[in-house]
């Protein structure tokens, strides 16, 4: 069976030089849920960046059998969802409604259909009331789910996240999981938050430099590379 | 976040920001083309039409004094050709640059205070105005208040660790330090503009941006647009009949 997502040995080199992906191999199977984890700048996020083209480095993406190449990009970016690390860069018309409706309207749904499916994708994340308002002027846990809101109106096949949790409190957080727990896509979570990645899913990889360097349950990734915080780990380094 | 206070009105929904924008764009229009060419019975018409901008604010529920405060903020950059008109022996000019800039000001802060800025721009896109231009207004607008929010930060920052604005402008180093965090702010701005940029690719942007929906020109609209423009004319009418 076709994998979702397919990548081989992907390389990517920043203008400065910076290299940031270094061969990186990785699948995502259908009804999968996989965290990225992994230090900062190891390349985590240029590497969701390839997945709907936003970036194009050397090697090979495919997703759901497409290569991500130009003439494919508008049905990749449907069917992969980015949800951004800051939502105020998702956030960018004037009001929710609007916002969650642009990528409809890009993909060339008419005025009332694309209102239809946004109020939908709204009501999904618990923000119709919401639809009226400016982004500026909601919570970050109410931008969160409005970015969210934004992607699943286009009906991806993949959510990408990175670094759901930012801004957000623990009440917050879980209700996040909650909702990203009852959504049926595959999802690829990049994250630093080891419960929040616990809870939902079922396999972790860990880049280091570029590359993957490890694969497996979250508990073998945790344990392996000492990868989340407790009071005892931190006084036995003290 | 401080939000702008003027946006805070503008979200309001009494029956002046119910008005379709386009038909408030066009009394606008009426009312700075009457009052700009208005010249015999101006203080008259001037006292007559301040009326009925405050009976417009107070149907608009917004708050009337902080408004009149406001326009007021105009009066500085005319008090200099007021006085150089005055000096000249003038005084009549003086009063009508005055009193015209102050009005003209008073009639755009009813516009905009009842009248959200995405709603005005698509107002304004109808009558032909360059898309492009539009567009980088309404980002403008909205990534303001991220940006000035961001400024926030790094002031109270810099307060933290012992700096003032008026120190930072006071003395030379620390102004050096100022001038390093504006360039700072810059870079967050362009990093900023990469990232939306990136999220609008995302979700399919093609080059332009979609609209949801096209408001509908009811009834109500065209009545208010014919009496409301031809209201400053029937006044300054009847000011210059009144003259001897």
């Amino acid at each position: 069976m076709t994998p979702l997502v397919e990548v081989r040995d992907l390389r990517y080199t920043y203008d400065d030089g910076t290299v940031a992906l270094d061969g990186v191999d990785f699948r995502l199977e259908r009804g999968e849920t996989v965290a990225l984890l992994g230090a900062n700048g190891s390349g985590k996020t240029t590497f969701v960046l390839h997945l709907n083209g936003l970036l194009a480095g050397q090697g090979t993406v495919k997703v759901c059998g497409l290569p991500v190449e130009k003439k494919y990009l508008p049905t990749i970016r449907r069917k992969v969802g980015l949800v951004f690390q800051d939502a105020d860069s998702q956030l960018f018309m004037p009001t929710v409604l609007e916002d969650v409706a642009f990528g409809l309207l890009n993909q060339g749904l008419d005025a009332q259909a694309a209102a239809d499916r946004a109020r939908a994708a709204l009501d999904t994340v618990g923000m119709s009331a919401a639809a009226g308002r400016a982004p500026y002027h909601l919570s970050a846990g109410e931008k969160r789910r409005v970015a969210i809101a934004g992607i699943l109106a286009m009906e991806p096949e993949i959510l990408v996240l990175d670094e759901p949790t930012t801004f957000l409190d623990p009440p917050g957080q879980r209700a996040l999981a909650e909702l990203l727990g009852n959504l049926p896509q595959s999802k690829i979570l990049v994250t630093h938050n080891i419960p929040f990645a616990t809870a939902l899913c079922n396999r972790a990889a860990f880049f280091a430099g570029g590359k993957i360097i490890a694969e497996g349950s979250i508990e073998e990734i945790v344990a392996g590379f000492a990868w989340d915080f407790s009071p005892e780990r931190s006084k036995s380094h003290s | 976040m401080h939000h702008v206070v003027l946006e805070q009105w503008s979200r309001g929904s009494s029956p002046v920001h119910r008005f379709d924008p386009r038909a408030k764009l066009v009394v606008l229009l009426a009312v700075l083309i009457s009052v700009a060419t208005a010249a015999r019975g101006l203080p008259l018409f001037a006292g007559a039409l301040f009326l009925l901008l405050i009976t417009g604010l107070r149907f608009a529920r917004v708050p009337v004094i902080r408004v009149l405060t406001r326009a007021a903020v105009i009066l500085p950059f005319t008090a200099v050709f007021a006085a150089v008109s005055w000096l000249a022996g003038d005084p009549a000019r003086a009063f009508s640059l005055t009193v015209k800039s102050y009005l003209s000001a008073l009639a755009v802060l009813l516009l905009i205070s009842t009248t959200p800025l995405p709603s005005l721009l698509r107002a304004i896109g109808i009558t032909g105005a360059p898309p492009f231009l539009l567009e980088v207004a309404q980002f403008l607008y909205r990534y303001l208040f991220v940006i000035s929010e961001e400024a926030q930060h790094m002031t109270k920052a810099a307060a933290a660790r012992g700096a003032s604005v008026r120190q930072w402008i006071a003395q030379v180093h620390r102004f050096r330090a100022a001038a390093g965090a504006l360039a700072i702010l810059f870079a967050r701005s362009y990093i900023r503009a990469e990232d939306v940029q990136r999220a609008m690719l995302a979700r399919g942007f093609q080059g332009s941006l979609p609209l949801l929906r096209v408001t509908k020109f009811r009834t109500s609209d065209t009545v208010f647009l014919i009496l409301a423009s031809l209201a400053p004319w029937a006044l300054r009418a009847a000011a210059e009949r009144a003259l001897p």
